[in-house]
């Protein structure tokens, strides 16, 4: 036992270091290399800029609450869509303080709408607190308000919407989704007489 | 449910069948020290390795000394890590200027991350640099993977090998599944991952002004360098909080696929590995098949309860299925299905919030670890864990048909089965143990969240979650006190290694027996009855033992949930 622990001392030690130099240093600094070179966008975090600014990124939600934008699912990053505070709520099925958001948020939502049911994506929080999308039905379910703040006929915010919806991969890997940020960004660039 | 959800979880199952074999191909090439095509590129840097480091890779080591040398090279490592941790504030590459990581959370971290499990305390984007990510933390995904699939060939030897003193080199074995095996597929997924939008940058994070003129600064960093790894040594340490439903750590329903399939690649090729190793693929397929098929009630279970959602939030008119903690990108099945692979298999990366599960969906991870970690399991970890339950289930049916029982041509006797039971009663132990302090302790009480049946969910779940070496949590229990890091810190450490001594001491045993040919008498250890008995004892060791504890926690939930009380 003894006669192991001491010939196992050399192996280990240099090992350790041999093993943190290529795994530790090498491997993630070569791969931060070549994914600067070949994919910049996608390596600094999939960037939006508008007038060189950077206005967000397509990955990562924000907060919106302005009526005359849609709306993104309530979020327990932070004080919402914290991008460096990622969280979900962590609340359980039984949580009664889960049960008072959701009561809350619900009463907000029926303000606008003439909907009875509110879809379950719209009144529940993400599991980062920074999900970009929202489903379909929680983007419709919006429309009235946008609408109302907006101007805009109903049936061009149908259609906008429509033409943002992601479809599952291959049909069957993800969820149809609409990603809130592209949807009012696109809103803004249509203005608020409906015309581009 | 819906069929596109079906659809997916059937492809998937589908794709890790058909990529055992090849794997457990290639995982074979490198037991037996084989060449693979890597070794034109990384043969060099191996033979580099051992004559720097003084080792001979063709010696033959016992089991004693396989295990001083893993257990000595493992706290270098750890010990390592701690020391990064705390002078973290001195060291470079630390663009948010963190300061060192206090004592209680390093001591957890360190062994955390060494022990293979990933338990994360802390908030990653909030309190670890990037050299912290990449040399503290990262390293221990290669490492303490490549340690689970060496010991895994230890115990194979063990098996084939007849009147043998040795069970292999440790330093060989680790050596050549980290640099022919993990690292090169390491390089090919992290690719992957940054061209679907992953970030890797040595920047710290960038500010971004909303379309409503707010501030948001979003936490970049060296990320899919360490998530390809972390998937695929089923470590499951996330680069931030969120871990895999962060959208920079997996931004697409296809990232979210390729994650899966990494978490289960190494396991389920392991087990045609042994079939192999043993001289009878039947023999890996057997076990591989029984797995499959605990996974499969797992996941059919987990989706049907998610599905169906929480009848308290239907009553207030919100429809659909369980959506709190979930990403609309991945929606039910994908999160549901994910959930199950990352605690049938020890990985620990989650990409919903189990802790807002519905109380049974949450209660399979909870379960499947109680298993011990065996379905698939681990990388190595899973399949040595599976083989001590062959154990017990050769003795069980030697006791049914009064015969000494054999497993693929070696006699099974009392010290095999003495060690077997003692390294799979540590699990029961220590879980129910350490949570029954946790939870009549007022530090411990003012760990979780919720309350009720729920809040000592929390607490199971993460005594389970570290003794199992699994790493994912019913996250609102706040861990990062000295009381949680200090225990659960020391549940880790028991979990890993006092279930690798006996394992080992198996091994050294088996390798020295002669081989026992199988006879007329024999009980069959391939088809349907094999598999049949293999599952009813990992269900009655490894789930009996902890259905008390489970109907305090999720099935009061659950009853509670249905009738609408709330805490």
């Amino acid at each position: 036992m003894g006669k192991d622990i001491l010939s196992s001392l050399r192996p280990a030690l240099v090992m350790a270091l041999l093993f943190g130099t290529l795994l530790g240093l090498a491997y993630p600094l070569a791969m931060t290399g070549i994914g600067q070179m070949l994919f910049p966008a996608q390596a600094n975090g999939s960037l939006l800029y508008q007038d060189g600014r950077v206005v967000g990124s397509s990955l990562i939600g924000q907060n919106f609450n302005d009526p005359r934008y849609f709306h993104p699912r309530p979020s327990a990053a932070g004080k919402g869509y914290d991008g460096q505070a990622s969280s979900g709520s962590n609340l359980g099925p039984t949580s009664r303080a889960l049960a008072d958001r959701v009561k809350a948020d619900v009463a907000t939502l029926h303000q606008n709408t003439s909907d009875l049911f509110v879809p379950s994506d719209l009144a529940t929080a993400s599991a980062s607190g920074l999900d970009p999308h929202i489903s379909p039905e929680a983007a419709f379910y919006q429309i009235d308000r946008v609408a109302a703040a907006r101007g805009m006929p109903v049936a061009r915010l149908r259609a906008l919407v429509t033409q943002v919806i992601e479809r599952p991969l291959l049909g069957f890997l993800g969820e149809p989704r609409v990603n809130v940020l592209e949807l009012n960004r696109r809103l803004d660039g249509i203005g608020a007489n409906g015309r581009s | 449910m819906t069929i596109q959800g079906w659809t997916l979880i059937l492809l998937f199952v589908a794709m890790v069948l058909m990529l055992a074999k090849p794997v457990g191909l290639w995982l074979f090439a490198l037991y037996e020290g084989r060449r693979t095509p890597v070794h034109c590129l990384l043969g060099s840097v191996e033979r580099g390795f051992y004559r720097l480091s003084g080792i001979d890779p063709t010696e033959e080591q016992g089991w004693r000394r396989y295990a001083v040398h893993m257990l000595i090279f493992n706290t270098v490592l750890l010990l390592a890590t701690y020391g990064l941790l705390r002078l973290q504030g001195l060291l470079p590459l630390n663009p948010q200027g963190f300061g060192a990581v206090s004592e209680h959370l390093a001591f957890n971290t360190a062994i955390s991350f060494a022990a293979n499990t990933n338990w994360q305390s802390y908030a990653g984007e909030s309190t670890m640099s990037n050299l912290s990510q990449m040399l503290a933390l990262a390293i221990h995904n290669f490492l303490s993977a490549a340690t689970g699939i060496a010991l895994a060939f230890a115990l194979f030897r063990g098996f084939a090998r007849r009147s043998a003193t040795g069970i292999g080199n440790f330093w060989a074995d680790m050596t050549r599944v980290t640099l022919y095996l993990l690292l090169p597929l390491a390089v090919v997924l992290a690719l992957f991952y940054i061209a679907s939008g992953v970030p890797q940058t040595l920047a710290g994070s960038v500010d971004v002004t909303t379309l409503e003129g707010a501030r948001q600064t979003l936490a970049l960093g060296p990320v899919a360098s360490q998530e390809a790894i972390k998937m695929l040594g089923t470590n499951g340490g996330g680069f931030f909080n969120a871990n895999s439903a962060h959208p920079f750590e997996n931004p697409t329903p296809l990232t979210n696929l390729v994650q899966m399939l990494s978490i289960f690649l190494i396991g389920t090729g392991l087990t045609y590995t042994f079939g192999k190793a043993v001289g009878n693929v039947r023999q890996g397929w057997a076990i591989l098949a029984a797995m499959m098929t605990l996974f499969l009630i797992g996941v059919t279970i987990a989706y049907w309860q998610e599905a169906a959602g929480n009848p308290v939030l239907h009553g207030l008119s919100v429809t659909g299925g369980n959506m709190e903690g979930k990403e609309v990108r991945f929606g039910i099945a994908a999160s549901a299905l994910f959930s199950v692979v990352t605690t049938a298999a020890s990985c620990g990366a989650v990409n919903a919030m189990h802790d807002s599960f519905t109380a049974i969906g949450g209660m399979i991870p909870l379960f499947n670890m109680q298993l011990g970690e065996v379905v698939i399991g681990g990388v190595g970890a899973g399949i040595y864990g599976f083989l001590l339950f062959a154990i017990l289930a050769v003795f069980v049916a030697g006791l049914m048909v009064g015969r000494t029982p054999e497993y693929v041509g070696k006699k099974i006797e009392a010290r095999e089965v003495k060690l077997a039971v003692l390294a799979i009663a540590i699990l029961p132990l220590v879980i129910l143990g350490f949570t029954a302090i946790a939870s009549v302790l007022p530090t411990g009480l003012a760990g979780p969240l919720n309350k009720g049946p729920h809040g000592f969910s929390e607490i199971l779940y993460a005594f389970t979650s570290a003794v199992a070496n699994n790493g994912s949590a019913f996250a609102g229990l706040s861990a990062n006190t000295p009381f949680y890091n200090g225990l659960l810190g020391v549940a880790m450490w028991i979990g890993r290694f006092f279930i690798i001594v006996p394992m080992l001491a198996i091994a050294g045993g088996l390798a020295a027996k002669r081989h026992t040919p199988e006879t007329a008498g024999s009980f069959p250890t391939t088809g349907p009855l094999w598999t049949g008995l293999l599952i009813g004892i990992v269900l009655v060791v490894g789930g009996l033992t902890f259905l008390p504890s489970l109907a305090l926690g999720p099935i009061a939930d659950h009853l509670a949930m249905v009738r609408g009380q709330l805490f």
